[in-house]
This record gives C-alpha cells, sequence and structure tokens, in this order.
C-alpha cells in the first residue's frame, strides 16, 4: 500500500470550517454523558432553504459515522456532491425549496465541530484522547443547543440514517416536543454487539499503527494513515453486501489476467477496498474514528428507558416514519422492527416499510426510488398536518 | 379516490360504522384505500398493518402511517384499548390463527370491525356441490394451490366464533354479490346463502 503523505485536510477544516459555526464560550458549556463539560465548544452547520415566519419549518438532518454537514452541497474536501443530495435538495422529498434544512457536524468529529482534533485551551495542544468519551445523547444536546441558539423552538422533521437514525431517535426520546415528525433510517435504538465488534477492531487497527502514538499524533506532526485505512477497509465491507460485492467485482482480477502469485491486489474487490482506505484517511481524523465508533457502541435507548424501548416513547405526540432495507446485514430489519414494536406498544404513530435492495447497509444513501417515495409521502403528509402547503 | 364510483361498497358501509374523528386501526391496509376514506371523510387518526411491500410503499406514498408486518404476529405488541375500532378488512380468511386475531382485535379496539367473504355463499355451494371444484369468485379469485386465504368460513360460523370469544354483536350485515345489504329482517340461514360477504361490529360482551 502506497505510504500517503500527511494530509493537510481535514486538519484545517478543524479550526476553520468552510460552513457556518455556532460558537459557545466559557460561560456556555457542553454537559457531556461522560460526566464533564466542554467549553468553550463550537458546532459546525450548513442550512439550505429558508425560515419560515413562524420558525415551523425546520429539518434538522443527521449524518452517520462518517458523513458531515455537507449533505445537499459539494464537499469542500473532496469536491463531490453532498452526501445525501438525492434525498436533500430542491425538488426533494426533503425540499429545501419548502423546509429550512439544517446538518451539523456531530460533536467529536473532524469537521469544524469540537472534537478530538479540536485545540484543548487548557493545553494549547489538540484534544487528543484528554476528549471525554462522547455519547449519541451529547450529539443531540449539541444539536439542540445549535436549534436554541437559531432561535427554532421546535423541529418539523428530524431525519438521518445509520448512526444519524440513532440521532433521530434520540430526539424523539429526549425532545418530543421539539420533534413534529423523526424518520430514521437503517438504524437501530441500540448497537448489537456484532457492530460493537466490528467497531472494536476498526479501533485496534487505528491503535497498532505506530504513527498513532498513544492518540497525540497531530502533536507530533504524523498520522495513523495505515491504522485508519484498514479501520475504513474493514468497515466498508460491512456497509455492502455478498450480492452487491459480487454483482460489482465477483472475482474479477484488476488489470490482470491471471493471479501473480503475490500479495499485491490481484482481485478488483482488494482494489477497491485499499482506494476507499487510501481516499478515507485524506477527509478524515483517526480520533474522531475512536470517539464517534464509540458512541455508537454506547447507544442503548432502552437502557436509559428503565430497559423499556416503548418507555422511551411513551406518550408523545411525533409522529415516525421507519425504513429498513431487505439486505441490510449492519443494521437488519430486525432492528428496525425492534422500533417498530416500541412504538406500537406506546401507541405511537408509525409507518414502516422494508426495502428491497440488493447494495446492504449502504442503500440509505444511494437511488433507492422506494426509499424517496416513503418518505415523500411521509413528509409530505407530515407538512400538511403542520400547516405547511 | 372519494368517487362513489370507484368506492368498494363494503368500505363505505364500514367508514358508516366508524365514529368520526376516533382511532383506527386497519389490519390488512391493502393499498390504503380503505383508511384514505376514513381519513377523508370521518377524520379519523388512522394506522394500518400490510403484508406487502408494495402495498405497503403505497400507503407511506399516501400518507398514511401504515407499518409492514403480520396481523399472526404483530398485534401482540399493541397494548389494550389502545384503539376506538380496529379494522379487519377481508383478511381474517387469510390468517393463520383467526381466533387469536380475534381476541386480539376485541382487546386492543374497543370494538371490532371484522368482514369477510361468506364461504356458505350459494355460489360456492353450487361449485362444490355440481362442479365438484373449490369456488373461484370475484370475492374470492385465486385457485386453491395459490390462495392467500388458509381458513374460509361461513357467516355462520363466524357468529358461532364470535359466541365463543365472547364478542357481542353491535350490527350485523350481510352483503350481496353486488355489494348491497341485504334486508336485515331476514333469518340468518338467508344471509348465510345469499350473503356473499359478511360484516360484523363487534364489541367485547
Amino acid at each position: 500500500m502506497a505510504h500517503p503523505t500527511v494530509p493537510a485536510e481535514p486538519r484545517s477544516q478543524v479550526d476553520d470550517p468552510s460552513s457556518l459555526v455556532a460558537r459557545f464560550g466559557a460561560d456556555e458549556p457542553l454537559m457531556m454523558d461522560a460526566g464533564v463539560a466542554i467549553a468553550p465548544w463550537q458546532i459546525a452547520y450548513q442550512t439550505y432553504g429558508t425560515l419560515n415566519a413562524d420558525k415551523s419549518n425546520a429539518v434538522l438532518v443527521c449524518h452517520a459515522l462518517t458523513g458531515d454537514q455537507h449533505v445537499a452541497n459539494v464537499s469542500p474536501v473532496t469536491g463531490k456532491p453532498g452526501w445525501w443530495s438525492t434525498m436533500v435538495g430542491p425538488g426533494r422529498p426533503v425540499d429545501t425549496d419548502r423546509f429550512f434544512v439544517i446538518c451539523a457536524n456531530v460533536i467529536g468529529g473532524c469537521m469544524g465541530t469540537t472534537g478530538p482534533a479540536s485545540i484543548n485551551p487548557a493545553t494549547g495542544e489538540p484534544y487528543a484522547l484528554d476528549f471525554p468519551v462522547v455519547t449519541i445523547h451529547d450529539m443531540v444536546r449539541a444539536q439542540a443547543a445549535l436549534i436554541d441558539r437559531l432561535g427554532i423552538e421546535s423541529l418539523f422533521c428530524v431525519v438521518g440514517g445509520s448512526m444519524g437514525g440513532m440521532q433521530v431517535l434520540q430526539w424523539a426520546a429526549s425532545y418530543p416536543e421539539r420533534v413534529f415528525a423523526a424518520l430514521p433510517i437503517a438504524t437501530a435504538a441500540r448497537h448489537s454487539a456484532q457492530n460493537i465488534a466490528f467497531h472494536e477492531v476498526g479501533r485496534q487497527a487505528i491503535m497498532a499503527d505506530p504513527d498513532w502514538r498513544g492518540g497525540r499524533y497531530l502533536a507530533e506532526d504524523t498520522r495513523p494513515t495505515k491504522g485508519l485505512a484498514v479501520a475504513r477497509m474493514g468497515a466498508h465491507i460491512t456497509y455492502l453486501s455478498e450480492m452487491a460485492l459480487h454483482r460489482k467485482f465477483g472475482r474479477n482480477f484488476q488489470d490482470r489476467s491471471a493471479p501473480t502469485f503475490s500479495f499485491d491486489a490481484d482481485f478488483q474487490i482488494e482494489s477497491y477496498l485499499r482506494y476507499q482506505g487510501l481516499s478515507f484517511v485524506e477527509r478524515f481524523d483517526a480520533n474522531s474514528y475512536l470517539y464517534v465508533t464509540r458512541a455508537m457502541d454506547y447507544f442503548d435507548l432502552a437502557a436509559e428507558h428503565g430497559g423499556s424501548l416503548a418507555n422511551a416513547f411513551r406518550g408523545k405526540a411525533t409522529r415516525f416514519c421507519v425504513i429498513s432495507f431487505t439486505s441490510d446485514w449492519l443494521f437488519p430489519t430486525s432492528d428496525s422492527r425492534a422500533i417498530v414494536h416500541a412504538l406500537n406498544a406506546a401507541a405511537a404513530s408509525v409507518g414502516f416499510v422494508e426495502i428491497e435492495s440488493d447494495k446492504g447497509h449502504d442503500a440509505f444513501l444511494l437511488d433507492e426510488p422506494e426509499m424517496f417515495s416513503a418518505a415523500r409521502g411521509f413528509i409530505d403528509a407530515a407538512a400538511r398536518v403542520r400547516g405547511l402547503a | 379516490m372519494t368517487e362513489q364510483t370507484t368506492t368498494r361498497l363494503d368500505f363505505l358501509l364500514v367508514a358508516d360504522m366508524v365514529a368520526r374523528g376516533s382511532r383506527v386501526l386497519d389490519i390488512g391496509s391493502g393499498d390504503g384505500s380503505l383508511l384514505e376514506l376514513l381519513r377523508e371523510r370521518r377524520d379519523v387518526d388512522g394506522r394500518g398493518i400490510e403484508l406487502s411491500r408494495e402495498g405497503v410503499s403505497e400507503c407511506l406514498a399516501k400518507g398514511l402511517a401504515v407499518i409492514q408486518g403480520d396481523a399472526d404476529t404483530d398485534l401482540a405488541d399493541y397494548p389494550d384499548d389502545a384503539f376506538d375500532y380496529v379494522i379487519l378488512s377481508q383478511t381474517i380468511q387469510a390468517t393463520r390463527q383467526p381466533k387469536v386475531v380475534l381476541e386480539h382485535l376485541l382487546r386492543i379496539g374497543r370494538r371490532a370491525i371484522v368482514s369477510f367473504p361468506n364461504f356458505g355463499h350459494w355460489r360456492v355451494r353450487l361449485d362444490l356441490a355440481f362442479r365438484g371444484r373449490m369456488p373461484v369468485t370475484e370475492n374470492m379469485p385465486f385457485s386453491w394451490y395459490d390462495t392467500p386465504n388458509i381458513h374460509f368460513c361461513t357467516i355462520r360460523d363466524f357468529v358461532a366464533l364470535c359466541d365463543e370469544v365472547g364478542a357481542q354483536m353491535e350490527k350485523a350485515v350481510a352483503l350481496d354479490a353486488g355489494g348491497h345489504p341485504i334486508r336485515v329482517a331476514l333469518p340468518w340461514w338467508v344471509w348465510n346463502l345469499f350473503g356473499a360477504q359478511g360484516v360484523f361490529l363487534l364489541k367485547r360482551s
């Protein structure tokens, strides 16, 4: 594997992101589940569309593990279209012509919201592992502070897939009066043992890289690019499906007609994964990867509510639409069904569909017309009830 | 879908049984036509369960709160008295455990509305008696080998089941092959012979 040079990005995005930033001073600490407060802190976000006069048309989009706030604009780091521009934009299901759409980088992230790569005011150096361990609830608390700052009382809709879906569920459980409609996609109310296991492998790959330097690589001007790339390669497999891998790559050779009897990337799938790993390290901070995966591992919404997921949603007026995909084995349909069963037990309003797709967990980010039509139907119906034309 | 001409007569009959503004669970929502009718005409807070992915997608696209699920397995999650009405329209004959499902309906809803094709209808009896073949009619359009309907019953069978589970009949209507109600004054055997389908409004006794 080629050794990439120490990337300038995303370090520059950490301090001075190419997006809006809400800054909170020493007197406005963010209380974290770990029992510590961080201050000052900041949250980087993007907005699309216009907030209406009574501030009733705001939609919060929550991003997944390696996503960012650039949901519907060209990424300033990769130059690629926004990561969910098929779902969010003019005339899209989350229609920026009608709604005021907000997407913020999560706490613990590396795209401008305070995280382990940010400067610790106490030391003048990056926090690294001195940053408190982050939870999904912390991410949502930080988003709520942003929504307060924007003067928005109640969100029309909170939508997200995967870890974004976890945030949607946390929003509905923690701030039900502030969430009119919730659209969690390809997600779970708790991270499974298998998923924690995959995350642990990724983290160990990063920490096994000598350039990780006990987390102090930024201060020592190295980067654990090999470890982070391996973590990404492993994780990327879990986002796909056996069928999708077979369809895209099969056992095809990469630029050769026979095996080379070496450990070169003979197969297309190997070459593809190596590329995924290398391009990821150009845009993501290794410590952020540790923190954000940990947040997902710790997520167990039922545990916060006396062991009963239904208790998290009881007596709440939020309407839900839950979507899963047949070939998603990372967040299988059984996880979504558990959410739906709890919502039914809480007598909540819920729609649920399992969409047929062979694209695995990644399906929620891809062109899935049935997902778009379900999301559009749900959002449009909720908008009618809310009086948003 | 609100046009008289395109709305199924049995749906209109069901809609007439539902009080305005009530909470309704429709089991076997299909493409959502009944829930849509109830939303538009009776202003109900409607939920649904539908087995087929295509049906659920259509329902969600119409903005209906319908979940992909199964009457046989998913009703247990709902708390007692969660709804004013639980509707099982043309579905009970397709469930694995009709009795258990009916008991859930009466537990989850203050009232249950059940409609089903009547296997005691004269055409069915004729098919069996003279053609010696399983009937294929407008209400039961499947051949025996590919039918989802595994528990056919007659109107009289259903009345007996209601007695067994302690359901009280508040209203009972039989519809003829054209979907029109049969005169109420007539005895059960007439209903059971000439009713193409039965529609029952039930409540726990």
